[in-house]
């Protein structure tokens, strides 16, 4: 029964959060037109969705957040020092397969996103089995360090929130 | 304390300005559509990032009223430019890269560019979640 009213706890909770905070305006009517958008929405696209990600630590995500968040700032600066000072010529753009242990789609995407994200890395494309992503590096003399790092840095958090 | 929040304001509008400049640059100067694409993240980044951090210390201390707007363009951002950026290169591995020039993911199968009806989310946890979905609703 509450699988029917709610299909998606956590989507009907988010929308809620976004569409309080597009309308800017904390009032009880935003906030009931609010709750009425983050029903209807999820009750609508249920058929097109049927199973939910399962989250196991919500703590977690915060981390997650933080460390990402950091990532991208020091490799805003590193990246911003090969586009204004290293020559073409010294280069050395490489392509790097990541064998995934994640097997959530909805993990795989978060993780994806991150790494498009933090500059110098970039997701280009996803096997046909869904358990290799393709990454180019901007600049990686060492292909199989930036693999390791994005197994270990990344993959075993999002492991962690979404098992 | 006015001064203090006008350096504060100021120092972040000039280093989104300094970031969206060097992501342009970069758009320039890079050598392959490859490598171009990394530009763009670095600008929606940390460029748009922080002029966006200095609108909200700009309405909180200046205004005295908080905002959260921003947020949102930062979520909207987050969730959009990685899509884009995704599709470009597919785009692009499709016209430019063979097979053979890539390295090989792991497992069986190839790219899915490379690969005709390919279809990622029939995974077997795809299958599984379904069942699952199914005996809880009887």
């Amino acid at each position: 029964m509450i699988r029917k009213i709610l299909p998606h706890p956590y989507l009907t909770l988010t929308l809620t959060i976004v569409w309080l905070l597009l309308a800017n305006a904390y009032t009880l009517n935003s906030l009931v037109f609010a709750i009425l958008v983050g029903l209807v929405i999820p009750w609508l696209t249920a058929p097109y969705w049927p199973a939910r990600p399962r989250i196991g630590n919500p703590v977690k995500i915060l981390e997650y957040i933080l460390v990402v968040i950091w990532d991208i700032i020091v490799a805003n600066i590193t990246v911003a020092k090969i586009v204004l000072f290293m020559p073409n010529s010294k280069l050395h753009p490489a392509w790097v397969s990541v064998p995934l242990d994640l097997v959530e789609p909805e993990a795989i995407t978060v993780l994806a996103g991150t790494i498009t994200m933090t500059p110098g890395t970039l997701t280009a494309e996803l096997a046909a089995d869904g358990h290799s992503l393709l990454v180019h590096c901007l600049h990686a003399p060492d292909a199989d360090a930036v693999r390791d790092e994005i197994k270990t840095r990344y993959e075993a958090r999002l492991k962690e929130i979404f098992e | 304390m006015d001064m203090f929040w006008d350096i504060v304001i100021s120092a972040l509008l000039v280093i989104g300005g300094v970031f969206g400049l060097v992501g342009s640059f970069g758009l320039v100067k890079l050598p392959d559509p490859m490598t171009r694409l990394h530009a763009p993240t670095k600008a929606a980044t940390l460029g748009v990032g922080s002029i966006l951090i200095a609108s909200m210390v700009w309405f909180a201390a200046k205004q005295g009223h908080l905002t959260l707007h921003e947020l949102m363009v930062t979520v909207f951002i987050f969730l959009t430019a990685p899509i884009t950026a995704h599709f470009i290169s597919k785009a692009n591995i499709f016209r430019d890269w063979p097979a053979d020039k890539l390295p090989r993911p792991a497992g069986e199968g190839d790219w899915a560019v490379h690969t005709a009806d390919a279809d990622t989310s029939q995974g077997e946890l795809a299958v599984e979640r379904e069942t699952e979905a199914e005996e809880k609703a009887d």
